[in-house]
């Protein structure tokens, strides 16, 4: 199963020409996992809307976190909702990616001195692969988000190591 | 030159390549690290907690009986209301005994409570009856 992944100690030019192949598939389809905490996720409905239209980058919101590929985590991150947001991080399939939307789920926001039930940072329960800026970010930071993961996933190759889990 | 089947078959074996190719290329590319969490069954981010096959409560059937009943009524009666003009008289006594029928059974289930949810307890008869000296021996004694 999964014979090709991180299998190869060095690159070649098989696997780099599967390599552009494969990850423009994946960065051409980043499916979203749909859901909102707060009101960061405003500014992603907004950004979904057609003014924004995220999903000319590939962004389609999926109800259920087996056929996501990126979680952006849209809001303030409370304690109660963060052991689900790592559940739900488990349940989804590789390769997944987490994008991190406002300052609440980025370092915990305003809450971050006296916010006794909101998690300073998503990143302490799972790991974050671009964090977007703002309070909440325009839909505009979002983008500019996403094709910053998308230059991270086109520099991905089968040729790696196996990351430490 | 193909024949009417031939194309058929044709599709067949196209299909059958996407398929399999998809789902083999699949199987060679995927990461496939599973663990407790990933393989845990998706509750919209909540503990899994039983089984996914639950007994159902059998009023549920009831009324899902009654609304498939009305869901079809509605059904029908779209397309009769769009050409309704067009039909006339006919299709107006023709619908009256349609929904006529309906009305009684709707009317039966109102009166049985069935749309009632919480319903009388029903009562259980109990069977009384005297046994001659003797006859009943103890429940696994044995002999």
């Amino acid at each position: 199963m999964g014979i090709l992944n991180y299998k190869f100690e060095n690159s070649n030019v098989l696997i780099t020409s599967l390599d552009s192949l494969l990850n423009w598939a994946r960065l051409s389809s980043l499916w979203q996992m749909q859901f909102g905490l707060a009101c960061c996720a405003i500014e992603m409905m907004a950004a979904s809307a057609s003014n924004f239209d995220i999903m000319r980058f590939g962004v389609i919101p999926r109800a259920t976190p087996r056929q996501a590929d990126v979680m952006i985590v849209a809001g303030t991150v409370t304690l109660k909702m963060a052991s689900r947001i790592k559940r739900l991080y488990d349940q989804m399939a590789e390769p997944r990616y987490v994008l991190s939307m406002g300052s609440c789920s980025n370092c915990g926001g305003p809450y971050w001195e006296h916010g006794y039930h909101v998690l300073k940072g998503v990143d302490r329960v799972i790991p974050v692969d671009v964090y977007v800026p703002g309070c909440p970010p325009r839909p505009e930071a979002l983008l500019e988000g996403i094709m910053k993961l998308q230059e991270k996933v086109r520099s991905e190759s089968l040729a790696k190591k196996a990351p430490a889990k | 030159m193909l024949t009417e089947f031939g194309k058929i078959l044709v599709f067949l074996i196209l299909g059958a390549v996407f398929v399999a190719g998809g789902l083999i290329a699949a199987w060679l590319l995927r990461p496939h690290r599973p663990y407790p969490g990933k393989v845990s069954t998706y509750e919209c981010g909540e503990e899994p907690v039983g089984n996914a096959w639950v007994r159902f409560n059998v009023r549920f059937y009831v009324v899902a009986l009654v609304f498939l009943i009305f869901e079809v009524e509605v059904v029908f009666l779209f397309p009769w209301a769009l050409i309704y003009r067009q039909l006339g008289l006919f299709a107006f006594v023709e619908m009256a005994v349609f929904l006529l029928i309906l009305i009684v059974g709707y009317a039966y289930v109102w009166v049985k409570g069935d749309l009632d949810w919480d319903k009388p307890m029903p009562e259980i008869p109990v069977l009384r009856r005297q046994s001659p000296q003797g006859t009943i021996v103890k429940t696994g004694a044995t002999s």
